[in-house]
């Protein structure tokens, strides 16, 4: 059979295959609704050579299995975030709506609905982009929601644009063990967390909206995972404001513990600057930073690092927030230092061995200054005092002097991917 | 051309041949020989490769090893059938941990079925699918066949296959599921490591059994050794690893609940698996308590952690959430996340019987942990 023959009855098959008819040899595959969308968009994305850009043509497209992905270099391609969506309501099968695990994806102008899980995930995915995707749970906040809407995690350059993501019962954009990263511009509302940025090497997390949802944007290093001592990230320019759905996520869940009303927590991780931020009317507080220890939970990764450190919280305008703290640790807290919270609160807790005097180690020290009050006022500040005397509510280790923390940080490098599309 | 294209291409190539009418399979069995190059794309109707004298009792033709092993993935209750290819003059090269060396040329192929009454094993069963795990020359690849009802033929699925099923248990109880033969992609979700598929179950722990083959009961790996398609093998079978299978109540309950976990989690949960990222390795090699999970806590399971703390909290299966992801039939909480739809109660029983036999302080000893 010559070469000619074969690429005229590919196309020929790929037609009849996927009973559609706007197939192009220019590695474009198209889709339409129909019957048959599972089975065919699902051999597509298998039987496709690199380079493909799988085109969704507007309208709502069911599925009840989850769709994965490892072709390297594809586009998924949709007409727009509410017109081409890919529901899957009825999802008995996965746990994922979508699944990659190849690299140099990209995702555009497409939705991804209700799924079972999570919307999307990328494990081990590197160059990925995301833009102007939609991710809901369509009933709103329930503790049925899949945990994560966009979710890639063990990759390198991960870029996430311009989306929007609602109802993640956990974390709506969750990036976790992943190097070189950037957030922004997406909205992110009516999830138990907006942003949450885990165990990562070098992200920054700018530009976006972060509203209505439990907690604002979370910086945190986990015990336990393969990717360790997460650093350098850079929040700022964002919208952090309203965060006021009460915590929906299930039990036992670790961002079950984020108290409703929280702007931004940094947990356990080194090397985190805070700047240009608008934060306001989160009722517990608007930034905190704490250890893994003030938690409570006992520690069993040795090569865990469970402190904050080298955090600079700088230029940002701070609304109200702290008046009236919500959930276990927001009340443990307001007991603890008194209402109103402080605007920005510490637990006190970092490393003594590596520091001296008494005193964390001069790059691992907490950084605070040229913050504004929006309304007037001065930025409040409370130290906690450390694990102990947080959790021991030994009051007389607390301390609100913001001052003795004036010294800047050196700031942190723009990130820059280096594979951006 | 490069060589995705390639590949892309001949994967199709099979599919062109339109008007042709499936090879029919004849009512009187004869012997064939197999016939699989896998340098060609894949067939699209396995009768292509001669696999078989006789489908429905899974004889098949004489180049073929069956084989069987210790602890297999629990699959929806299905029966499984496998057995190796090996190319002319082709031999596998054998490991102690890992799994054998096979030749590209090679083939690993499985077959599901299910008893209509698992009371009575004699009494017939369904045949469904066929996956084969073959060794092309860039690398293994999985391909799904789907058998039709009469057993003349299994059609390549590349995006799998979703089949109602019935069958009676062994209580006696009408079971009825949809078993969901995995698409292309799920092969390699479990069958790929640090990004390059490889066979899983042919292991030396996992091979190291008696088989009844048609002259009679012997042991696997001395039989691949006699039949000289076994290369660097110990020079007795006697100091080949061995792994208890899972049902083996002669063996203690912490061997049969690894092997279990070894035989059901290890592909996904080891560092270079799909579940690398979870730093939950359930390998059976794995000796480190929080590495397989003791007072370890859940990774970004989100919802599926309802409630749990800790992967395994030793003592407390009620407070293990490893073994409620077992339980559970939700895709987004179940266990693995592939080849089942319903519980495996005698696998659950298992893990839940081991995790309550540990001790209370297990994992305790090397690492500080705070009073609950």
């Amino acid at each position: 059979m010559s070469r000619n023959s074969v690429s005229k009855s590919l196309l020929s098959t790929m037609i009849l295959i996927l009973g559609v008819s706007n197939v192009s040899l220019a590695e474009t595959v198209t889709f339409a609704p129909g019957p048959d969308t599972q089975e065919a968009v699902q051999e597509a994305f298998i039987l496709s050579p690199p380079g493909t850009v799988f085109f969704f043509t507007a309208g709502k497209y069911v599925f009840d299995q989850s769709l994965s992905l490892d072709v390297d270099s594809v586009t998924i391609k949709g007409e727009g975030m509410d017109q081409s969506v890919l529901t899957f309501k009825s999802q008995d099968s996965g746990a994922e709506g979508l699944y990659i695990t190849s690299d140099n994806v990209t995702l555009e102008d497409f939705a991804i609905e209700d799924t079972t899980g999570n919307a999307m995930k990328s494990n081990g995915a590197d160059n990925l982009v995301v833009r102007r995707v939609r991710t809901e749970w369509t009933g709103g906040p329930n503790e049925k929601n899949g945990a994560y809407g966009l979710y890639p995690v063990s990759g390198t350059n991960t870029l996430i644009e311009e989306c929007i993501v609602r109802g993640a019962s956990d974390a709506g954009i969750y990036v976790g063990q992943t190097k070189q990263v950037i957030v922004r511009k997406n909205l992110v509302e009516f999830n138990v967390a907006g942003i949450e940025i885990e165990n990562c090497y070098d992200a920054d997390v700018y530009d976006n909206i972060a509203t209505r949802n439990t907690g604002g944007i979370l910086v945190f290093d986990m015990p336990g995972l393969p990717v360790k001592d997460g650093q350098r990230t850079r929040v700022f320019r964002n919208k952090i404001f309203d965060n006021d759905t009460v915590n929906f996520a299930p039990a036992g869940n670790i961002v079950g513990t984020v108290p409703t009303g929280t702007g931004i927590i940094v947990m356990a991780n080194y090397n985190v600057e805070i700047f240009d931020n608008d934060i306001y009317n989160n009722q517990t507080v608007s930034i905190l930073l704490t250890s893994w220890l003030s938690g409570g939970k006992p520690l069993t990764d040795p090569l865990y690092n469970p402190y904050a450190e080298g955090i600079h919280v700088h230029n940002n305008r701070l609304g109200k927030g702290g008046y009236a703290p919500l959930g276990e640790a927001g009340e443990l807290m307001g007991q603890f230092a008194g209402l109103p919270l402080a605007d920005i609160v510490w637990d006190g807790a970092f490393d003594a061995e590596k520091g001296s005097d008494g005193k964390p180690a001069e790059d691992r020290r907490i950084s605070i200054h040229d913050n504004s009050r929006t309304g007037g006022g001065d930025v409040t500040f409370v130290n906690l005092g450390g694990v102990e005397a947080f959790l021991t509510q030994d009051q007389s280790k607390i301390s609100r002097n913001i001052s003795q923390h004036a010294t800047p940080l050196p700031s942190l490098p723009e990130i820059k991917l280096s594979k951006a599309k | 051309m490069p060589h995705a294209v390639t590949l892309f291409l001949s994967l199709w190539v099979p599919f062109l041949a339109l008007g042709e009418a499936p090879t029919t399979i004849l009512s009187t069995p004869q012997p064939e020989r197999v016939t699989i190059d896998v340098t060609a794309p894949p067939a699209r109707s396995i009768n292509d490769y001669h696999l078989f004298r006789d489908v429905q009792n899974q004889l098949p033709n004489e180049e073929l090893i069956p084989y069987d092993l210790n602890t297999a993935l629990f699959a929806d209750y299905a029966e499984k059938y496998r057995f190796l290819f090996l190319p002319q003059n082709g031999t596998a090269e054998y490991k102690d941990d890992g799994a054998f060396v096979f030749p590209v040329g090679a083939v690993l192929i499985k077959t599901f079925s299910y008893k209509h009454d698992q009371r009575n094993p004699d009494g017939g069963e369904r045949i469904l699918e066929t996956r084969l795990l073959m060794h092309r020359p860039e690398g293994w690849v999985g391909y799904p066949y789907v058998w039709n009802d009469d057993l003349t033929d299994a059609r390549l699925a590349v995006a799998g296959a979703r089949i109602p099923v019935s069958w009676v248990d062994t209580t006696g109880t009408e079971r009825s599921i949809r078993y969901s033969i995995p698409n292309m992609n799920q092969c390699k979700h479990c069958h790929e490591n640090d990004g390059v598929m490889g066979p899983i179950g042919p292991k030396a722990r996992q091979l190291n059994r008696s088989f009844p083959y048609k002259h009679g009961p012997a042991n696997q790996i001395a039989h691949w050794i006699e039949a000289g398609i076994l290369e660097n093998a110990p020079a007795s079978t006697e100091t080949v690893p061995y792994m208890a299978p899972w049902d083996d109540e002669k063996a203690s309950i912490d061997v049969r609940a690894r092997s279990y976990l070894e035989g059901n989690c290890a592909h996904c949960h080891n560092p270079g698996g799909d579940a690398g990222s979870t730093g939950l390795d359930l390998s059976w090699s794995q000796q480190e308590p929080v590495a397989y999970g003791i007072n370890k806590l859940p990774t970004a399971a989100g919802p599926a952690s309802r409630g749990y703390r800790y992967a395994i909290r030793p003592a407390r299966p009620d407070r293990s959430f490893l073994l409620s992801r077992l339980r559970a039939t939700d895709p987004a909480m179940m266990m693995p996340r592939t080849g089942r739809t319903i519980v495996h109660e005698e696998g659950v029983g298992l893990i839940q019987a081991w995790i309550q036999s540990m001790n209370p302080y297990l994992g305790s000893e090397t690492y500080y942990e705070t009073k609950q």
